[in-house]
């Protein structure tokens, strides 16, 4: 049982050490994303925390990933994302799409 | 303020085309509106108290929670359209022959209706949640200022809410003998097309694989966000990038609930209940 115990401590460990490693964080601020532009690594599952700074709730969208998610104002959310092939997966912020600032790329290789 | 009209009408039109095809498929029953209207102030009040516990939502299942609660009200509004159906599928042909007045087919109606009430409620409160979300920062944002987002809103919402008047309208040309078959197979798509996004939803959760991601993309040739994507999406279930297990839910639902309504009508029509309605 406490073998057990331990193993299952363990990899849970492994696991979150994992999750630290493939985290990539962007913030919104004025509705605007930075960075504009991430590089992930294909074929990896990652976690893409958005952090929304402004005092409104964002919506991150990306057709191409198939991702919509609103964010509470002041907000981060957890996006799960991944394994990918390469290539460049387009997001936005669709409460502003159409400012240049509210949209950016993803970029697997 | 086009900004504000564009997303308000995106959002409310999917409510549109769900309401419109649900007011169609309980045509002739009594008090039928009075449900119907119910259903969508039930889910305003609903969307308003998702929006405020947005943030709660969000944090629920170690950051998933929007993922987990989209695809649970989603559930129950296919499992509510595959009840539905099936109840048709035995009662339709009594309700075109204007049978409806029978005692037990106002009390079934009115759980029918019941049901129809919830689904409206679910539609409206989904996509309302986001619509709030957006207008009230958009609001409080000042860059637009409440006015203008609010005009643009109310027009979004008014566009939103005239396609799915013309499609009721184009519904209801259809002749009786195959209306209540259309408007079956309507539902059957609708339910479909939820069910394909709860497993978006679940595969957005991680807490399934996709299967392919996507399984196909054809964003080239009808973009989803096109307006005849974006009608194709709400009718059928359109998706120009679906995962693998978005299309595995959608012949799933569409299977079971057509084993569904073939079974109870098998077996409503051994008993010869509707050999007396024939």
């Amino acid at each position: 049982m406490k073998r057990l115990l331990s193993v299952t401590l363990l990899s849970l460990a492994a696991l979150s050490s994992v999750a630290a490693e493939g985290e990539i964080t962007l913030v919104i601020e004025n509705h605007t994303f930075s960075p504009k532009e991430v590089k992930v690594p294909a074929g990896k599952k990652f976690k893409l925390l958005v952090v929304n700074k402004d005092a409104s709730p964002a919506e991150f969208e990306s057709k191409p990933l198939s991702r919509e998610k609103l964010i509470p104002a002041k907000s981060t959310a957890t996006i799960l994302l991944g394994p990918l092939k390469p290539g460049r997966y387009a997001f936005v912020e669709e409460y502003h799409e159409t400012q240049a600032g509210a949209q950016g790329t993803i970029v697997v290789e | 303020m086009f900004a504000a009209a564009i997303i308000v009408f995106r959002e409310s039109l999917e409510a549109a085309l769900i309401i419109s095809i649900l007011a169609a498929a309980t045509r002739g029953m009594s008090k039928r509106s009075r449900w119907l209207i119910g259903g969508v102030l039930a889910g305003l009040a609903g969307a308003g108290l998702v929006a405020v516990s947005m943030e709660f939502i969000s944090n629920l299942a170690s950051g998933v929670g929007q993922e987990i609660f989209n695809a649970a009200v989603l559930t129950l509004a296919v499992g509510m359209l595959a009840w539905h159906n099936i109840w048709m599928s035995v009662h339709g042909r009594e309700m075109a022959a204007q049978a409806q007045n029978a005692a037990r087919a106002v009390k079934d109606g009115s759980k029918a209706l019941s049901v129809i009430f919830l689904v409206v409620a679910l539609a409206v409160l989904r996509e309302g949640s986001e619509t709030v979300l957006f207008l009230y920062g958009a609001a409080t944002g000042s860059e637009d200022g409440l006015r203008t987002t609010l005009a643009g809103g109310a027009a979004g919402l008014a566009a939103g809410a005239l396609v799915g008047g013309l499609l009721y309208a184009g519904l209801l040309r259809i002749p009786l003998k195959w209306f209540f078959t259309i408007t079956g197979v309507l539902v059957l798509l609708l339910a479909a097309s939820m069910g394909s996004q709860v497993a978006r939803f679940l595969v957005q959760a991680d807490w399934l694989p996709s299967l392919g991601a996507p399984l196909w993309d054809t964003s080239e040739i009808l973009s989803q966000s096109s307006a005849v994507g974006t009608l194709l999406h709400g009718l059928v279930g359109y998706d120009a990038q679906p995962a693998g297990m978005q299309l595995l839910f959608y012949v799933l639902v569409l299977v079971l609930i057509t084993a569904g309504m073939v079974w109870s009508k098998r077996r409503t029509s051994s008993t010869g209940r509707l050999a007396v309605a024939r």
